[in-house]
């Protein structure tokens, strides 16, 4: 791709103050990374990460996120369908609560969790007449996870699926292909990247996810200590510890949008920016 | 059978149509681009709704608003080829034929045989594997009509299926594509703007104007009795539109003053169709009487074909005339565009009919 904007640039006095406006930002964000990576050293690092102790809490948190993912995935193809191929009443305000969860603080969201589905709550007493109690479990933990995650996969696949051109549509339609088969065979495929994305992305909200997850579901090792929360509690004992479960929460993250940016690099934020930039 | 009856409205666009096209035979709907011959390809398709009207295929009513009937796409007996082919560009060709089948719920081998049959009869068998994004265009014509033929359809549809190819390959694959549509049992319709399509492939032809049907007919109808300016204009010839005065003695009023004709007829409306070689051009008023003569300049100097030894001249005279005359002509009286000429034509030389 060329370059764009104007040439001559060069010696702009706005082009400076940008450059080092960046510089200071990528510094401030890069500067807490690197000093995580640097404190402990390789070695030392490895044996930290075969600690029972955090293998425990790292187990449990791969389980959850997983689990949430794929009800995110499950309930979300659905809904994103229908806000893609659809026009029907409420559709905004639908879209709005659907986002919601992605600027709510989390732990409001473990409260809202806490009054609905805990024992007290509002659909407490219902759980407990059929044997189910939520709180404090592992089930709420992937509970926290999918209501804090959703967001992100839905938004993704319903972008995905808007974006299926419609002359696929229309071919698949007159090839006797009813609309759900249409979904499955057409519109699903070829959304594919938005859809890996997506996941991905819930994937990794999941896998971070602290505030919901304290309040709704507790600290309780083996049960609803996942990563985040082990970090939190080493803090306040054992640094190093800390920093060995967050340098592998980093290498997690790091990964997985590395992964995105390959599959559909128009579907991390900075990238749909740039896309909507150069249009 | 494909009755076809239907009114449809866009914003400012009306779609006001009706017609029948038989079985076994290549109906052409011809028409400026934005005359509505897209949108009608679709309502008979069921991708769009009239909202009023009714198309009937053989026995069985597919859109009857009227009625409360409307068959959705996917459960009519249909072939569609898009102008642009829309082949699924995450299946290979061979899965994009068998698309439709796969649908209908046949056999893993039934299916297979007879995608393979199709690729065959399309002569693309050996592209079988290969996605649409690695086709030749043609290729992908071939493509998008086999998978529409494999389902053996009633109503088969195409939307300009040669635009999109190149000059050259368009010439090849237009031979290819009449034989095929000639074997075929199906009520076909052809949409082109092409007036060179529409006289290869119409065995009728219906033309379309601003979301109306000007006229129905066969080739010859067509050439030989075009009813409005469009029509003669695609058929390359000359029309003028007059009445016969009730003490006529050979002349017809038109809007642009008398023409003599030879046997008008009894008094009233007529068509009269001038051929563009049945004029002739002259740098200076011409001598002699009996004749038709308008003024006007060249607008136009057209080579016919474009490297052929005939030039239509396109004439700025009221009524607007097209002539055709040799390249030798053109030299000798040394025609240019501008240039202020005497266009005549004989009463003998114009075809009137009503």
């Amino acid at each position: 791709m060329s370059t764009r904007g104007p040439a001559g640039t060069a010696g702009d006095l706005g082009t400076i103050v940008a450059a080092g406006a960046s510089a200071v930002l990528v510094g401030f964000l890069g500067f807490p990374l690197a000093a995580l990576v640097l404190r402990v050293p390789p070695g030392e690092l490895i044996r930290r990460l075969l600690d029972p102790a955090l293998l425990e809490a790292l187990r449990l948190s791969l389980i959850t996120s997983v689990a949430a993912t794929v009800v995110v995935v499950a309930l979300g193809i659905p809904i994103a369908y229908l806000l893609a191929t659809r026009d029907f009443p409420g559709k905004r305000l639908l879209e709005v609560l659907i986002e919601l969860p992605m600027v709510l603080p989390p732990t409001v969201a473990g409260v809202g969790l806490l009054l609905a589905f805990g024992r007290q709550g509002l659909a407490g007493g219902a759980l407990d007449a059929v044997g189910i109690s939520v709180p404090f479990t592992t089930l709420a933990v992937v509970v926290a996870q999918v209501f804090v995650a959703a967001p992100f996969f839905v938004s993704a696949t319903r972008a995905g699926l808007s974006e299926v051109d419609p002359r696929y549509l229309d071919a698949a339609a007159t090839l006797r292909s009813s609309p759900s088969r249409t979904l499955l065979r057409v519109m699903l495929p070829l959304a594919f990247p938005s859809l890996l994305a997506g996941a991905a992305m819930t994937w990794a909200r999941a896998l971070g996810e602290f505030g919901a997850t304290i309040t709704f579901a507790g600290n309780m090792p083996g049960v609803t200590q996942t990563m985040p929360l082990a970090v939190y509690i080493a803090l306040q004992s054992d640094l190093d510890a800390a920093v060995a479960m967050s340098v592998l929460l980093l290498a997690l993250s790091l990964g997985v949008l590395l992964a995105v940016r390959l599959a559909a690099p128009e579907l991390t934020p900075l990238g749909a920016r740039a896309r909507a930039a150069s249009r | 059978m494909l009755e076809l009856r239907v009114v449809s409205r866009r914003g400012e666009f009306a779609l006001d149509v009706a017609f029948e096209a038989p079985a076994g035979a290549t109906t052409v709907i011809v028409g400026e681009s934005g005359a509505g011959k897209t949108s009608l390809l679709r309502l008979a398709a069921g991708l769009d709704q009239p909202e009023s009207g009714r198309i009937r295929l053989d026995d069985e009513v597919l859109v009857d608003p009227g009625a409360g009937i409307a068959v959705p796409a996917w459960r009519r007996d249909v072939g569609y080829v898009a102008q642009d082919y829309a082949l699924f560009p995450h299946l290979t060709v061979a899965q994009n034929v068998a698309f439709g089948l796969d649908a209908k719920r046949i056999g893993r081998g039934e299916i297979e045989s007879r995608v393979a049959k199709t690729l065959r009869r399309a002569r693309i068998g050996e592209l079988a594997r290969r996605r649409p994004a690695m086709l030749s265009g043609g290729q992908q014509q071939r493509a998008a009509l086999a998978r529409a033929l494999v389902l053996d359809p009633r109503l088969l549809l195409l939307d300009e299926p040669l635009a999109a190819l190149d000059l050259q390959t368009r010439r090849q694959v237009r031979g290819e594509l009449r034989d095929l549509l000639r074997d075929l049992g199906c009520v076909t319709l052809y949409v082109t703007h092409s007036p060179l399509e529409a006289l290869l492939f119409g065995d009728r032809i219906v033309v379309m104007e601003n979301g109306r049907v000007t006229q129905i007919g066969t080739r010859d109808d067509l050439l030989r009795h075009p009813r409005s300016r469009y029509v003669a204009a695609l058929m390359g010839t000359n029309l003028l539109a007059g009445r016969v005065p009730r003490s006529g003695a050979g002349r017809v009023q038109t809007a642009d003053g008398e023409v003599s004709v030879s046997d008008p007829g009894g008094p009233g409306e007529v068509f009269l169709a001038v051929d563009p070689g049945q004029i002739t051009i002259h740098p200076q008023a011409p001598e002699g009487s009996a004749q038709n003569v308008f003024v006007g300049p060249i607008l136009e100097l057209a080579p016919e074909p474009p490297t052929g030894d005939r030039v239509r001249v396109v004439l700025g005279t009221h009524p607007a005339l097209v002539a055709e005359v040799t390249r030798e002509a053109v030299a000798a009286l040394s025609l240019h565009e501008g240039m202020l000429v005497h266009a005549s034509f004989k009463a003998t030389g114009i075809r009137t009919y009503r």
